[in-house]
C-alpha cells in the first residue's frame, strides 16, 4: 500500500499546479491503482473541492470535469445520446458500481493505462484534454506525450454529429480487457478505429484508404477490422497472445462498425 | 432399501440457519471482530526465491523500529519437523516442515517473524531485516521433479510416519498403485482403445475471509489459539508439534469463518501467533492478505492424469488404466491422500460392465507453494480427466455421451473394487441422469445447434461422485445435554464454515428431541469442551457427525424415559415400555399421567444421579458416495471464442438432503466454482517461480455475471449408515462443471481441451484449426 | 489531519493519519460489519454508502470523507433485517463475510432503482463476489425481496397510506412467507 505524508485539499488549480511541481507529490483522482502502489508519496493534491466534478454541455461540446466519476459517465444521457450508448458501454465492465462512483475520469485518462476501457473511447471520439498549463491538447497527442507535471483539468468532446460504437472482449465480464475497441464515424472525415488493451496503451488507426467510404456492409467492416488489426502492434501478456489479439481486433471492428450501421447517424 | 422421510419434521426441509439474522445484520462473530485489540500484530518476511539456503539473517535494525516486540529467525524456533495438514494421526504427510527453515522452498516461504504493536511497525520492520541468500536451482516443473538431482528435502531430518511410498531424495511425497483384473490383457482384447492426459492447475480455494488467528495466554499458563479453522483438534496437535510442547498446554477454538472449501483443513496462519504469544506471553493475531492467501497457502493439486479406456464397438467399457502424477509443492502436506481420489472415487463411475482396472500415481515435490485441501480433493482433477475422455469415446463411437453413460454407470447394489470393494448401497444415479435429460430437455433438441448469427448452442454432460467421509478413519462425536429449562446443548468438534452444520445437526437433534431446532443450543469445536471430531472435511460432517448427534439424542431420548419412569413411579416393564416421549413431556398411556419435559429437566438438575446427557461418538466402515449428473447448455460466440453458459441443470443424490435450502446452495456454489475451475481461474508461473495470479485482480473468480441460471434437483437414495438416509454434498458438486463445458465445447471445437482453464483464446485457436480442415 | 464527518448519523471529528483508510477508520469506530476480502478492490466487501453513494471503503482516505454523510450496516440494522430475512430464507448467508458489503450495495441498488431486471442486478452487484454461493441463492433473495415490494408499494397505492414500519422478527416471518414465491422465480 502506497504511505502519504500530507494530503492537501487544493483551494486553486494555481496551488495544485504548485504543489505539483515536486517529484514527490501527486495529484489524486480516485485512487483507485495509486493506492495499490508500494510508493511514499509526500504529499498528494486532491481537486475534489474544484467543481470539476461535473459534464457541463455547451452548444459545441460536453466538458467532463477531471472528477468526475466513471459512474457519471456511465449515466449521463447527453453523453449517451451523443455516443449512442457506447460511453455507457466503456465504463460498465470495469470492476463494478462501487468502484465506477468512486475511480475518475481524469485518473483513467492521465494515467494513460494500457488498460484503459476509457482512453479508448475518448480516444475515438477524437476528444481534447485541457491541461492547466499546457492549454488544450488532442487526446491524440496527449496518450503519447511524456507524463509530465501538467494537471489534466477537462475533457473535451466535441458535438461533432459523430456515431460511436464500442466493444470489448473480456476473460470474465468484470476483468481488465483482453481487447478494447471504439469506433467512430463522423460526416466528412474517414472513421476511425482506437484500439486499446494491445496490451499496451489505446491507439487510432483512420480509414485513410477509404475501405469504408462507399458505406459500411458486412464486407466492407470485415476488411477494416482487417486493415486496423494489420496497422496496430499488440502484444502477450496473462491475459492473452498478441496472435489471439489481433484477430479479435478484427472482429471487434467489424462489429463496432456494423453497430454504427444499425443506429441512425446523429 | 428406500425409507420415506415424508413424515420428518426437521430433517429434509427448507430452514433458515440458526446463525442467519446475525450474519446479515453484519454482526461482530468472525475473528477479526472479535480479536483482542491489544493484539500484537504478527508478519512474516517471505522468500522471494523459489529455492534458496539462508546464508545470513540481520534483524538488528529491524528490533529498533518503535513498537517492535519481537523478530524471529531459523534460529529461534523447534528444530523437531511436523506437518500442516489437518490429519488423523499419524498423519499420511511426511514431517518435512519447521515454522521457519534455513532453507527455502518457493517464493513466499516464511524466513522471518515479525511482531509489533501496529501495523505500520511491523511492515517497516520487515523491509529493514536483511537476508542473503544462497541461491539454488529450483524445480519447477512437476513432470521433471521425480528422481531429480535437484532435491527439493534434501535433509535428513525429513521422516515419513506411513508407508505412503515417500521418498525425500527422490522427490517422492508418495506413490502407489493398485488394480482388479488384468488390465493389459482386456485392454488387447478390446475394440476401442482410446487415451488422454489432462492437466488442471493449483486452484484458490478464494473463500473470502482469510486466513487468520489469533492467541493469547489464559489463567492456568495455557495457550488460546482462536482461529478460522475446519480442525480445531488437529490444530492443536500441529502447534504441539510446532512448538514442542503438550497437548494440553494448548486450547484452539474458532468464531464465525468465513468460508473454507478445504482451504482451511491445513494449518496456514496458526503456528506464527501461537510461537509469537507462547514466547511473548503477549496476545497476537495473523491476518492474511489476499496476496499471501494467494501466493502462500494450501491450493488444489496441480495434476496431471493420462487415463486409458478400452471399450467394445458398442460402447461397453471394459477396462481403465489411470495414472496421475500430482503436485505437492514445497511440502508433503494433502499430498499422499488427496491424489488417491483421482482415480478411487471417478474409476467406479464405469463399474457395471468393467472387468478391470488399474491405477497408478506418483506424488512430487517441486518449488512452488505447496497444495492443501480444495473441495473435491483430487476426485475433482479425476473425474475431469475421466468424464472428458468418455465423453471422446462416446464421440468417437458416434454414440449419444449421455447413453453412453446410462450404459456404463455404476448401479446401486453393487461392489466398488476401484473404491476399496465398498459395497454401493445407495444409489440413484441413473436417476440423476434421467431427470437431468428430462430437464434440460435432452432427448428433444439437437447437442449442437449454429443460431446463424456467429453463435453456437452446445450441450455436455457429466457424472461425478465423492465420499461421505474416510472409512474406518473419521471420527465425529457429539454431547447432548438437557437443561433446567428444557432446552439442548448440542456439543460438537466440527467446524461450521458457512456451510450450516450447526443447524443441520440441530435440525436432526430436534427430529429426534421432537422440539423445535432453535431449542437445541450448539456449541461447536473447542478442544476442551466439544467431544473429539476429526473436523469438518471429506464431505464427512452430515454423514458421521450427523450420524453421531442422532445416536446422541436417541440415548438422551432413552435417559429422559428412564427418569421420568422414576418420577411417575412407573416400575412394571411393560408399562416403563409403553412410555411415549412427545417432546414437551413424557406420557403413560397406562394410566393418563404425564410429566412436562420443563419439569424433568429442572429435576434432572436440581436431583442427584439424574443427568441427562448422552456423548456417542461415531466412525463409519464405509464411506457412501453421492452421485450427480450435471448437463451444461453453452453458447460459444465463433469469432472470439467466448463461451456463456446459458443453462446448468444438475441432479443430485446425497441421499437425504438434511436442508434442502442448504443443499441447494452447496449444489449452486460448488458450480459455481467449478465454472470458474474450468474457465476463468488460471494459475501462471514466471520462469522463476513467482506466480503472478497473486490478487482477485489477478485470479478471476466468477461474478455474478459470469454465472447464473443454475438449475438444481435431487434425486435421493437413503443410505442406512446415514442419519435420516443421509450422505454428503459439500465437495461432489465442483466435479461436474469442467467436464461438462469440455463435452460442450467439444460440439464446437470438434476437439476436447487437455489443459485447464478453457479460455476463449483457446477455444478460438481450435475453432479456426477446425475450419482449416 | 483533522476530519470531520458524519457515520450512520452521529459526527465524527478525529485527527487522522493522511493514509488511513476509510475502511480502517469504520472498524476502528466499531462499525465491525465491514469487511476487507481483497486490498485491489475487486471484492466489493468494504462496500459503504458515502454520500448516498456505494463506494469501496478500502479505496478511499479518511481525508477525503470530511465532510461526508456514510451509512454502513450499524445504522442500517433495520433495512438489513428486512433484505436479509430473504437472504436467510435462501440459506444463501453461507458463510456470511460477504453479506455486509453485498447487503449494502443491494440496498443502494433497491435505492436507485424501483424495479430492477435480472440483468441490472447483476450488473449493479457485479463487483461483490461470493464464493460460496454462485450467486443464486441472492438472486433469489432479491427477487423475491422486490417482489414484495412491489406488492406492498400496491398496496399503499391501494390504500393510499403508508404502513408503519416492522420489527426484524416480523422481517423474518414476512420473509419465510414470501419464499415459496422466490422459489417459483
Amino acid at each position: 500500500m502506497i504511505t502519504i505524508q500530507n494530503y492537501v485539499k487544493a483551494e486553486s488549480l494555481e496551488q495544485a499546479w504548485q504543489l505539483n511541481q515536486k517529484r514527490s507529490a501527486r495529484v489524486m483522482g480516485g485512487m483507485m491503482w495509486m493506492r495499490l502502489s508500494r510508493r511514499k508519496v509526500q504529499t498528494v493534491i486532491d481537486l475534489s473541492g474544484l467543481g470539476l466534478d461535473k459534464i457541463e454541455e455547451t452548444e459545441e461540446d460536453f466538458r467532463i470535469g477531471c472528477m468526475t466519476t466513471l459512474r457519471d459517465l456511465e449515466l449521463h444521457p447527453g453523453l449517451a445520446e451523443l455516443t449512442r450508448g457506447a460511453m455507457r458501454e466503456s465504463v460498465r465492465h470495469i470492476v463494478g458500481v462501487q468502484f465506477r462512483n468512486t475511480a475518475t475520469v481524469g485518473g483513467s485518462i492521465f494515467g494513460r493505462y494500457g488498460f484503459s476501457d476509457v482512453l479508448t473511447m475518448f480516444l475515438a471520439l477524437d476528444a481534447s484534454v485541457e491541461l492547466y498549463k499546457g492549454g488544450i491538447v488532442p487526446m491524440r497527442e496527449f496518450t503519447v506525450m511524456k507524463k509530465d507535471n501538467d494537471i489534466l483539468v477537462r475533457i473535451i468532446v466535441k458535438k461533432d454529429g459523430c456515431r460511436a460504437a464500442y466493444q470489448s472482449q473480456r476473460n470474465t465480464q468484470t476483468d481488465f480487457p483482453v481487447l478494447t475497441c471504439a469506433v467512430c464515424a463522423e460526416q466528412g472525415r474517414p472513421v476511425r478505429a482506437a484500439i486499446g488493451a494491445r496490451p499496451g496503451r489505446a491507439v487510432v488507426v483512420e480509414d485513410e484508404k477509404g475501405i469504408l467510404a462507399g458505406g459500411i456492409t458486412e464486407e466492407s467492416a470485415r476488411k477494416f477490422g482487417e486493415y486496423v488489426s494489420s496497422e496496430v502492434t499488440f502484444g502477450s501478456n496473462m491475459r492473452a497472445s498478441a496472435q489471439y489479439r489481433s484477430m479479435i481486433a478484427e472482429v471487434l471492428v467489424k462489429r463496432a462498425c456494423l453497430a454504427l450501421e444499425g443506429g441512425a447517424s446523429c | 432399501m428406500m425409507k420415506s422421510t415424508d413424515d420428518l419434521k426437521y430433517v429434509n426441509k427448507k430452514l433458515p440457519k440458526l446463525d442467519s439474522m446475525a450474519l446479515v445484520t453484519g454482526k461482530p462473530v468472525y475473528l477479526d471482530d472479535v480479536a483482542p485489540k491489544d493484539c500484537l500484530i504478527v508478519k512474516v518476511l517471505r522468500s522471494p526465491h523459489a529455492s534458496a539456503v539462508i546464508e545470513s539473517i540481520s534483524t538488528d535494525k529491524a528490533k529498533l523500529v518503535p513498537g517492535i516486540e519481537a523478530v524471529y529467525t531459523w534460529e529461534d524456533v523447534p528444530q523437531q519437523r511436523f506437518t500442516m495438514a489437518g490429519q488423523t494421526w499419524p498423519e499420511p504427510s511426511p514431517y518435512d516442515r519447521l515454522i521457519l527453515d534455513r532453507r527455502v522452498r518457493y517464493v513466499g516461504d516464511p524466513v522471518a517473524i515479525v511482531a509489533g504493536e501496529t501495523e505500520k511497525a511491523v511492515d517497516k520492520a520487515l523491509k529493514l531485516i536483511k537476508v542473503s541468500y544462497k541461491v539454488e536451482e529450483p524445480v519447477l516443473d512437476f513432470r521433471r521433479a521425480k528422481d531429480n538431482p535437484i532435491l527439493v528435502h534434501p535433509e535428513d531430518s525429513w521422516k515419513s510416519l506411513c508407508p505412503v511410498g515417500a521418498d525425500n531424495k527422490r522427490n517422492l511425497c508418495a506413490c502407489d498403485e493398485c488394480s482388479d483384473g488384468d488390465v493389459d490383457a482386456v485392454m488387447a482384447d478390446c475394440d476401442v482403445v482410446v487415451e488422454g492426459t489432462y492437466h488442471t492447475k493449483a486452484n484458490q480455494q478464494a473463500m473470502m475471509e482469510t486466513f487468520r488467528t489469533y492467541c493469547t495466554m489464559d489463567a492456568y499458563g495455557r495457550l488460546n489459539v482462536v482461529s478460522s479453522t475446519q480442525i480445531v483438534f488437529h490444530v492443536r496437535r500441529i502447534i504441539s508439534n510446532a512448538l514442542g510442547i503438550p497437548k494440553s498446554k494448548i486450547r484452539v477454538t474458532k468464531p464465525r469463518i468465513g468460508g473454507g472449501f478445504g482451504a482451511k483443513q491445513s494449518v496456514v496462519a496458526e503456528v506464527f501467533p501461537a510461537f509469537v504469544t507462547w514466547k511473548t506471553g503477549k496476545p497476537s493475531k495473523m491476518i492474511f492478505s489476499r496476496r499471501e492467501a494467494q501466493i502462500a497457502s494450501s491450493p488444489r493439486h496441480e495434476m496431471e492424469v493420462t487415463v486409458k479406456i478400452g471399450a467394445s464397438k458398442d460402447g461397453t467399457i471394459r477396462a481403465i488404466d489411470m495414472y496421475t502424477l500430482s503436485n505437492t509443492g514445497a511440502y508433503g502436506e494433502h499430498g499422499p491422500t488427496t491424489v488417491g481420489l483421482s482415480g478411487h472415487k471417478s474409476i467406479p463411475l464405469y463399474g457395471r460392465n468393467a472387468e478391470a482396472f488399474r491405477f497408478r500415481y506418483d506424488v512430487v515435490y517441486t518449488n512452488v507453494m505447496s497444495a492443501g485441501a480444495y473441495r473435491g480433493y483430487g476426485a475433482t482433477q479425476g473425474v475431469f480427466a475421466l468424464e472428458s475422455l468418455v465423453s471422446e469415446l462416446a464421440d468417437k463411437l458416434g454414440m449419444d455421451p449421455t447413453v453412453i453413460r446410462e450404459k456404463n454407470m455404476l448401479m446401486e447394489g453393487s461392489h466398488m473394487p476401484a473404491y476399496y470393494n465398498e459395497p454401493n448401497d445407495s444409489c440413484a444415479l441413473d436417476r440423476c441422469m434421467a431427470r437431468a435429460k428430462e430437464m434440460i430437455g435432452w432427448d428433444s433438441r439437437e447437442r449442437v445447434k449454429d443460431m446463424g448469427n456467429g453463435k453456437v448452442r452446445s450441450l455436455g454432460v457429466a457424472m461425478a461422485m465423492q465420499g461421505s467421509c474416510i472409512s474406518n478413519v473419521d471420527v465425529g462425536s457429539a454431547t447432548i445435554k438437557l437443561n433446567d429449562d428444557g432446552l439442548f446443548t448440542l456439543m460438537i468438534g466440527s467446524a461450521d464454515m458457512g456451510t450450516g452444520c450447526d443447524t443441520i445437526l440441530a435440525q436432526i437433534a430436534a427430529e429426534v428431541l421432537q422440539c423445535p431446532y432453535d431449542h437445541i443450543m450448539v456449541l461447536a469445536a473447542d478442544t476442551d469442551a466439544s467431544p473429539y471430531d476429526a473436523g469438518s472435511y471429506a464431505s464427512s460432517t452430515t454423514f458421521v457427525t450427523g450420524k453421531a448427534v442422532e445416536q446422541a439424542a436417541e440415548q438422551v431420548v432413552d435417559n429422559i424415559l428412564e427418569n421420568a419412569a422414576v418420577w411417575l413411579g412407573v416400575t412394571d416393564g411393560a408399562e416403563r415400555e409403553g412410555l411415549r416421549y412427545e417432546g414437551n413431556r413424557v406420557y403413560d398411556p397406562v394410566n393418563g399421567k404425564e410429566i412436562t419435559l420443563a419439569e424433568i429437566a429442572a429435576k434432572s438438575m436440581a436431583m442427584p444421579h439424574h443427568t441427562i446427557e448422552a456423548t456417542v461418538s461415531n466412525c463409519s466402515p464405509t464411506s457412501p458416495p453421492p452421485f450427480m449428473t450435471g448437463i451444461v447448455e453453452i453458447e460459444v460466440d465463433k469469432e472470439t471464442g467466448s463461451v456463456e453458459i446459458l443453462n446448468y441443470v444438475a441432479v443430485v443424490d446425497c441421499g437425504t438432503p438434511i436442508n434442502r435450502n442448504l443443499a441447494r446452495v452447496q449444489v449452486e456454489g460448488g458450480i459455481g466454482q467449478g465454472i470458474g475451475m474450468a474457465l476463468y481461474e488460471d494459475v501462471q508461473y514466471s520462469t522463476g517461480g513467482r506466480l503472478y495470479n497473486n490478487s482477485l485482480m489477478q485470479y478471476k473468480i466468477p461474478t455474478r455475471q459470469d454465472i447464473h441460471d443454475i438449475h438444481v434437483e435431487f434425486e435421493s437414495s437413503y443410505e442406512d449408515r446415514g442419519p435420516f438416509g443421509a450422505k454428503s454434498i459439500g465437495e461432489i458438486v465442483i466435479n461436474t462443471p469442467s467436464p461438462a463445458l469440455n463435452n460442450a465445447i467439444a460440439g464446437v471445437t470438434g476437439c476436447y481441451f487437455h489443459e485447464l482453464p478453457i479460455t476463449p483464446e483457446k477455444i478460438l485457436m481450435a475453432i479456426r484449426e477446425k475450419e482449416k480442415q | 489531519m483533522l476530519v470531520q464527518l458524519t457515520l450512520n448519523g452521529k459526527v465524527i471529528k478525529e485527527d487522522v493519519d493522511t493514509d488511513l483508510t476509510l475502511y480502517t477508520f469504520l472498524r476502528n469506530h466499531g462499525c465491525y460489519s465491514i469487511k476487507c476480502g481483497c486490498e485491489t478492490t475487486n471484492c466489493g466487501l468494504c462496500t459503504v454508502i458515502m454520500n448516498g453513494k456505494p463506494v469501496l471503503s478500502c479505496a478511499v482516505l479518511t481525508v477525503r470523507a470530511d465532510g461526508a454523510r456514510i451509512e454502513t450496516l450499524e445504522g442500517l440494522q433495520e433495512e438489513a433485517a428486512e433484505f436479509g430475512a430473504f437472504i436467510a430464507n435462501q440459506g444463501a448467508d453461507q458463510c456470511g463475510f460477504c453479506n455486509p458489503g453485498f447487503i449494502m450495495n443491494a440496498l443502494a441498488m433497491f435505492r436507485e432503482y424501483e424495479d430492477p431486471t435480472e440483468e441490472q442486478i447483476r450488473e449493479y452487484l457485479a463487483g461483490n463476489l461470493c464464493r460460496c454461493t454462485g450467486y443464486e441463492g441472492q438472486t433469489r433473495a432479491m427477487k423475491a425481496f422486490l417482489a414484495q415490494r412491489r406488492e406492498k408499494r400496491m398496496a399503499r397505492e391501494e390504500e393510499g397510506g403508508a404502513g408503519k414500519s416492522k420489527t426484524a422478527e416480523e422481517y423474518a416471518a414476512a420473509g419465510k412467507s414470501a419464499e415459496k414465491e422466490a422459489d417459483q422465480l
